[in-house]
């Protein structure tokens, strides 16, 4: 187990050089100065634009930009946003916490709920069960999120009133910021008022996102678990007289879960990255709206710095993605 | 069993919160557009940064009446000017409060010192805050004024005297726009003392009607209503942005109840929401234009019998059914008929596709020409749709001829390329920032702007530049006015643009928002403002 976790901290440095590199040069190969965004329909005087490029460093050859931006990577420095003149890192710190809190109960949804309905799937093989949860994943795979959400917020916010439009928590709730996470921070606080107000507005933006990575986990864990029920082992199992339920739930489920995970693995990454269109219909102030709202305006600091921040959180899930698998399989842990 | 019944306890309390948190009516809830870039409103650019800041939290020596372009005694009580136009003596309030926060405790009212402060922050350079959060004051420097400025001079503890390298009329307008909003000095020092330089500018501390809480990005802002406001304390006690950045969701939020007003709603949800018996739409024409710029140093644009035929060929009434939904205003001159010195006597040109046909002949291109025509990429104030609208000129021009490219890049590609002239035809349009004439017929058609890119038509004509220069040099309003109009006459024989609009800016509301007025600079106001028992 040591050497897979070896193995892939070693591969860490490289990879995020080489997605630094990536980032640097694909932000600057982008069209549009930001300095001319700042005064869009009045410009900006010559002598000011070429002072300003100075200050930003952008006056400098793109290598050496990128040399000094990796000198300033490594004392920590991120370097601060061009619109709001604060540090990118501080920035990150304040988005963060909404995408993982909504991503976080988004997976779980997937995962509570989509593994279970593969499973039954599985078992029903062609029969009506299959047939219907097969379709309505393959319609949530397929439905586009912008108005999925747009339709759900009508429905049970406009017309029925069940929930909140959108945003974090109800505005008469003020949370002192510990962790970011609104439902840990309420509880940290002691108040049951503004936890209920955070999970009440948790739920829309949680199923909408969950949506497709629901879709895919159960058909996934059907495809998985028919593949693993006509194993060799399976029929060994049942042959032995187990009970079917711990046959699937201890044999198959254990084995079928592999590709799960993988999947489970790669959506909480998507996610993590942003959720962009869910975080915009929702108003939920995360890292996918932070991102877009800086290639808008060219914010090129935040571009590269969010970028890597985005880019080392998804290594870090796919680190603990590929340990999970030693953890379920003998077999890779003992191939490592 | 313990874990059921927490289960179904939490079910309860969040049931049990769920009418609070949707119904909740005792602050008020404006819907906001998108995140402030920071609260330091001379800093930045943005109306959303400006709502969050100085039009809220703020004061200027002068300031607009709400709802209007007339300026009015703000911070300062009283001026002089003297007849030379140069020197400009503001007498200032002496009961002007600062908010207190956590971190500071006023100990004086305001005064000249922090008027002080306030500018030679922007424009003195050796200034000890001058580079704090980037120094970058871009409005300041747009607006000409580390140039136009010769001295800022303390006179008493009550008195500022700002003397100016040449006559400027409008120099009291820039003094009403946002970045000229009245910091405290007496702040600085202390955050300066407490080696907590940030909060100066991320934890504002003004002298206008709210004073700002709380604030989580993309998220929520939070004011409470300043109770020691110089003018009196606003209704509103609580006042909050949630910041909503789809106008659908908004209006979504809006029917719910979970806001009282959103700042621009689509266009195409209007008439709903004019239907809705909960809700009230406010309309306004804009301080706007959009325009198409010929560029006038390339052939066959410099010839004014071929701006006027393209002129006549632009069936501008379509445009604004097909573009802004019927809510702009077909425009003649440059400037919006809300603006002092409108001319309502200029007479437009027809849309006429023979007569422009044949003033094409007249011009020698009688069998039409090729050109490339630049639309907009973004949707912005003065046009809701640029590609949309260059699509509708493109097809209006076939008619007589003239076959038109439709050209379109990134917006910062399309700012750059059309700065530097490489268009020959261009969609683009312009936003009142100080309520002054001078703000579009200067910046935007004089030979000096033509230097400095921002006058996209590259038009450089010594009649019409005499006449605005005159106009920014003298003081009397009424000798203004008719440079301005005689300006106006000018620019509509030449035809360096096609004024194609000024659009409506509209506000959405619920019922019971009382005293809301439309802000003609586009900015969301919240003193005054109530909400009806």
């Amino acid at each position: 187990m040591l050497t897979i976790v070896l193995k892939r901290l070693a591969l860490l440095l490289p990879t995020l050089i080489g997605v630094t590199f990536l980032a640097f040069l694909l932000i600057h190969l982008m069209p549009g100065d930001p300095i001319e965004m700042l005064m869009p329909e009045r410009g900006i005087d010559p002598a000011r634009h070429a002072q300003l490029r100075a200050e930003l460093g952008l006056d400098r050859p793109l290598l050496v930009q990128y040399v000094r931006y990796l000198g300033d990577l490594a004392t920590g420095d991120l370097g601060r946003s061009i619109v709001t003149k604060k540090p990118v890192l501080e920035e990150f710190a304040t988005v963060f916490p909404a995408t993982l809190e909504l991503s976080l109960a988004a997976i779980t949804l997937a995962v509570l709920f989509g593994v279970p309905i593969g499973v039954l799937a599985a078992l029903n093989r062609g029969g009506p069960f299959d047939y219907a949860a097969m379709s309505v994943s393959l319609t949530g795979y397929s439905m586009p999120i912008f108005w999925w959400g747009l339709l759900l917020i009508l429905l049970f916010s406009v017309q029925l009133g069940w929930t909140p439009v959108s945003g974090r928590i109800g505005v008469i709730h003020d949370v002192p910021p510990t962790t970011g996470l609104l439902l840990v921070d309420s509880l940290l606080e002691g108040d049951g008022a503004a936890f209920a107000s955070a999970a009440h507005h948790l739920v829309l933006p949680a199923l909408v996102l969950a949506t497709i990575p629901l879709a895919t986990v159960a058909r996934m864990t059907r495809s998985s678990m028919l593949e693993v029920l006509n194993a060799d082992y399976i029929r060994t199992a049942r042959a032995k007289g187990l009970s079917p339920l711990r046959v699937v739930g201890l044999h198959a489920l254990r084995n079928a879960l592999i590709p799960v995970v993988t999947v489970v693995g790669l959506a909480v990454g998507v996610l993590l990255a942003g959720a962009i269109l869910t975080e915009t219909v929702f108003s939920w102030p995360g890292v996918g709206k932070w991102l877009v709202d800086a290639v808008s305006r060219r914010d090129f600091p935040v571009l590269r710095g969010g970028i890597l921040l985005v880019a080392s959180t998804v290594i870090a899930v796919n680190l603990f993605v590929d340990l999970l698998y030693g953890l379920l399989d003998p077999r890779i842990r003992r191939a490592a | 069993m313990f874990r059921r019944l927490g289960m179904r306890r939490a079910l309860i309390v969040a049931l049990a919160c769920m009418p609070a948190a949707i119904a909740q009516a005792d602050p008020f809830v404006y819907c906001s557009e998108a995140s402030p870039e920071g609260f330091n409103p001379s800093l930045f650019i943005a109306n959303t940064t400006f709502d969050a800041s100085s039009r809220n939290g703020f004061n200027r020596l002068v300031e607009f009446e709400r709802g209007s372009t007339k300026l009015r005694p703000a911070l300062a009580e009283s001026w002089t000017v003297s007849p030379d136009g140069l020197v400009y003596t503001f007498t200032l309030r002496r009961d002007v409060a600062f908010h207190t926060s956590k971190t500071f405790t006023p100990s004086r009212p305001m005064n000249a010192d922090d008027v002080l402060y306030t500018f030679l922050r922007q424009w003195d350079p050796n200034h000890r805050d001058h580079k704090l959060s980037g120094g970058s004051y871009e409005y300041f420097n747009s607006m000409d004024m580390p140039k136009l400025i010769k001295a800022i001079e303390k006179v008493d503890a009550h008195t500022v005297r700002f003397v100016l390298t040449q006559p400027e009329a409008p120099f009291l307008a820039n003094l009403a726009m946002d970045f000229a909003s009245i910091m405290s000095a007496e702040y600085a020092d202390a955050m300066h003392a407490a080696g907590t330089l940030e909060k100066i500018d991320q934890e504002p501390i003004g002298t206008g009607p709210f004073q700002l809480v709380s604030y989580q990005k993309d998220a929520i802002i939070r004011y409470k209503a300043h109770p020691a406001y110089w003018e009196g304390k606003a209704p509103i006690e609580q006042l909050i942005f949630s910041i909503t950045p789809d106008a659908a969701v908004a209006y979504a939020k809006l029917r719910a109840g979970e806001c009282q007003l959103i700042p621009y709603p689509n266009q195409a949800d209007l008439d709903a929401m004019r239907r809705d018996p909960a809700l009230r739409v406010m309309s306004q024409e804009g301080l706007n234009v959009g325009y198409l710029a010929f560029n006038t140093e390339k052939k066959p644009f410099d010839d004014v019998r071929v701006r006027r035929a393209l002129n006549m060929a632009i069936d501008r009434d379509a445009i604004i059914e097909a573009v802004y939904l019927g809510h702009g205003r077909r425009a003649k001159n440059p400037i919006p008929p809300t603006l002092w010195s409108y001319n309502d006597a200029v007479e437009d040109y027809p849309y006429d596709p023979v007569a422009a046909k044949k003033l094409l002949a007249e011009a020698g291109l009688g069998k039409g020409f090729e050109t490339d025509l630049w639309a907009l990429p973004v949707k912005r104030p003065y046009n809701p749709d640029g590609r949309r609208m260059a699509e509708m000129i493109q097809a209006d021009w076939r008619k007589i001829g003239v076959t038109a490219k439709i050209v379109s890049y990134e917006f910062g590609e399309y700012l750059k390329r059309t700065k530097n002239g490489e268009h020959q035809t261009m969609l683009f349009g312009w936003t009142g920032d100080n309520g002054d004439p001078d703000n579009f017929l200067y910046v935007l058609l004089s030979c000096e702007g033509a230097k400095g890119g921002a006058n996209r038509a590259r038009w450089c004509n010594a009649e019409f530049d005499d006449l605005v220069t005159r106009a920014k040099r003298t003081p009397n309003l009424s000798e203004r006015t008719q440079l301005y109009e005689q300006a106006q006459v000018v620019f509509k024989r030449e035809a360096p643009w096609v004024t194609i609009a000024h659009s409506v800016v509209s506000t959405s509301m619920r019922k019971d928002v009382a005293n809301y007025r439309i802000d003609p600079f586009g900015g969301h106001l919240f003193y005054g403002v109530d909400l009806a028992p």
